[in-house]
């Protein structure tokens, strides 16, 4: 996603008209309709697989030929699940972590945005600049310090430890500035000045509603993150208090595995970012691709 | 001056760094001072271990760590995963968009396909990717065995299980650089297509000659992202073989991955001074690719 960095390939003026282009793009013919459903069946079968085994009896996992279709046993599992290890407290504390991250992810970076597109400060270039270079520079580097701060905190093992850090981020800042450069006219502004708006009223009634399709893209790729973050959680957190990532990896590294059990955890911990997906798929897809044009 | 001009020049003076300040707050104090502050504590002897507690020792863990074979593995490691990733997934990338940018039914059923892998949790994907890559019971050794081959342990060797997490990363990325490929492929004007269409030119030449150049911008980036998530290549090496001794990556720490061996050194043995150097290590390596690559599409851009 930070693919937003990147201008688009040059585009000419397009000369032929709709019709010519139309005509010009290569129509799909069966091979291609077959490597796409390829394409598709790969890129849905070890999620589609994982559903068949939390499906199944825990002895299904080690059946030669593999089984591949689901059986009647989801909620006998999915029982077992939370019967054996506290992946309702897991599930809590993910829905927490991605909820409050995701709301102060998109309130921060449209304020910030707003700012840094339409208001003019002294050392905005400067802060902008800081903004995008620490985007290059993976900040689970800073690890180490990270902790120690919240052991000094007395933070470390509970949630506030993980939502913390995650409540900016420079991408939420810079997304939501290059959409208000886009999205809102400087006319409209200066004439709200005009009648004596302030800028804050200015941000409230028309920076914010004009914001609404970019905040939305913002939160769904923030909660989607924010729930399927694992290195710091991992890290931070302990195993009597998990999110659903770090619960996984406590389920997969016993010494003996019951891998039914796993995979019923990776499956229901998987329920929530498909759920998102399916409802609003085509806006995530769009704000990938959106993000590697525009810029 | 009245009161609504003196209100109104505080509010363009001042009221912009009230906006930006919470993310400066939050980010500052949680994200830059930490990342600066790995620098310091990379100069000092501190192990959580230790009850003597800490001192600067300036740049000794450098030294230990260039002379120590098992951070120059996981380098190599890191660097073997970097081949077997960012090719794949360049070229696999490429191929689908070239599919998505025909005039196909149902498109965004299929644009939603080719993303799913990557809005799924790496840990979840990486525990069923394992389960996969079983050596008993295993669904790939199972398709390999229909044709003859043998049982592949592959978390043993260090080419297969090198191969077994290339196959997770690439599959979890591909799908998201074709997209972006996608939109750029939609932005080349198809008079280009049509020009060569007179001229003769195949599909493929057109492919290679015209599509491939106008993307060139996106494929260096591309790589550039691939590369520096490569750099902290973490989860998929640390489930693969999850366990007491998940962290060295491998009985032989075959698949240890850079970023791998500086969580093992902060937190199995809690040597922070030594973890941090490395983290310090791979930020610089991370800035350098980063940079490389920045100057490297800068030109190609005004070219």
């Amino acid at each position: 996603m930070t693919a937003l960095l990147e201008r688009p390939a040059p585009v000419k003026p397009a000369g032929p008209s709709s019709r010519a282009r139309r005509l010009a793009r290569r129509v799909a013919g069966p091979w291609t309709y077959a490597a796409l459903i390829a394409i598709l069946a790969g890129s849905a079968f070890p999620v589609y697989w994982s559903f068949v085994v939390s499906s199944q009896t825990p002895d299904a996992i080690d059946s030669v030929p593999p089984v591949l279709v689901p059986g009647g046993h989801l909620f006998e599992n999915i029982a077992r699940v939370f019967d054996t290890t506290d992946f309702a407290l897991a599930m809590m504390n993910s829905i927490i972590v991605a909820g409050t991250v995701t709301v102060s992810v998109v309130l921060f970076s449209t304020l910030a945005g707003f700012a840094f597109a339409k208001l003019k400060f002294r050392g905005r270039n400067v802060l902008l600049l800081l903004i995008i270079a620490t985007q290059a520079i993976p900040t689970e580097l800073g690890i180490i310090p990270l902790y120690m701060m919240m052991a000094e905190f007395g933070w470390a093992g509970e949630i506030h430890a993980v939502i913390v850090p995650g409540l900016v981020t420079a991408f939420g800042v810079f997304f939501m500035r290059q959409y208000f450069e886009r999205a809102i006219p400087n006319e409209l502004l200066e004439a709200g000045r005009m009648d004596g708006c302030h800028s804050l009223r200015l941000f409230w009634h028309v920076a914010l509603p004009a914001a609404r399709p970019a905040a939305a893209v913002l939160g769904l790729f923030t909660f989607m993150q924010a729930w399927n973050d694992f290195f710091w959680p991992l890290v931070v957190l302990v195993p009597e208090n998990p999110t659903v990532q770090t619960a996984l990896s406590t389920l997969a590294s016993g010494y003996t595995t019951d891998y039914t059990l796993v995979l019923t955890a990776a499956t229901i911990g998987t329920v929530p970012v498909l759920v998102v997906f399916l409802l609003f798929g085509r806006q995530i897809v769009g704000g990938i691709m959106s993000g590697a044009v525009k810029g | 001056m009245d009161k609504t001009a003196r209100r109104h020049r505080w509010d363009t003076k001042f009221a912009p760094y009230g906006y930006v300040a919470p993310y400066f707050l939050i980010f500052g104090v949680f994200g830059l001072f930490p990342l600066l502050y790995t620098i310091w504590v990379s100069m000092q002897h501190r192990n959580l271990l230790d009850e003597g507690g800490a001192y600067v020792v300036w740049f000794d863990n450098y030294g230990k760590l260039l002379a120590d074979p098992y951070f120059w593995n996981a380098m190599g490691n890191t660097l073997s995963l970097w081949l077997l990733t960012t090719v794949p997934q360049i070229l696999f990338a490429l191929f689908i968009a070239q599919l998505l940018n025909r005039k196909v039914r149902t498109r965004t059923l299929f644009r939603m396909g080719v993303i799913l892998p990557n809005i799924t949790s790496v840990a979840a994907v990486t525990i069923i990717f394992a389960q996969l890559f079983g050596r008993d019971f295993g669904l790939f050794n199972w398709v390999l065995g229909l044709f003859g081959a043998g049982q592949i342990d592959w978390q043993a060797g260090t080419a297969t299980s090198h191969i077994a997490i290339a196959v997770m990363v690439v599959w979890r990325w591909t799908g998201y650089h074709a997209l972006i490929f996608l939109a750029s492929m939609q932005a080349i004007p198809s008079s280009l297509y049509e020009a060569a269409t007179l001229d003769g030119a195949s599909g493929r030449q057109q492919f290679w000659r015209i599509t491939v150049p106008l993307l060139r911008p996106q494929i260096i980036f591309s790589t550039i992202i691939a590369t520096t998530g490569n750099m902290r290549l973490l989860a998929e090496p640390l489930l693969f073989n999850p366990g007491a001794a998940a962290a060295t990556g491998g009985s032989d720490r075959q698949f240890q991955t850079a970023a791998l061996y500086l969580y093992e050194q902060g937190f199995t043995n809690y040597d922070f001074g030594y973890s941090s150097a490395i983290a310090v290590v791979l930020a610089i390596a991370t800035v350098i690719v980063a940079g490389l690559g920045y100057l490297v599409t800068k030109r190609i851009r005004t070219e």
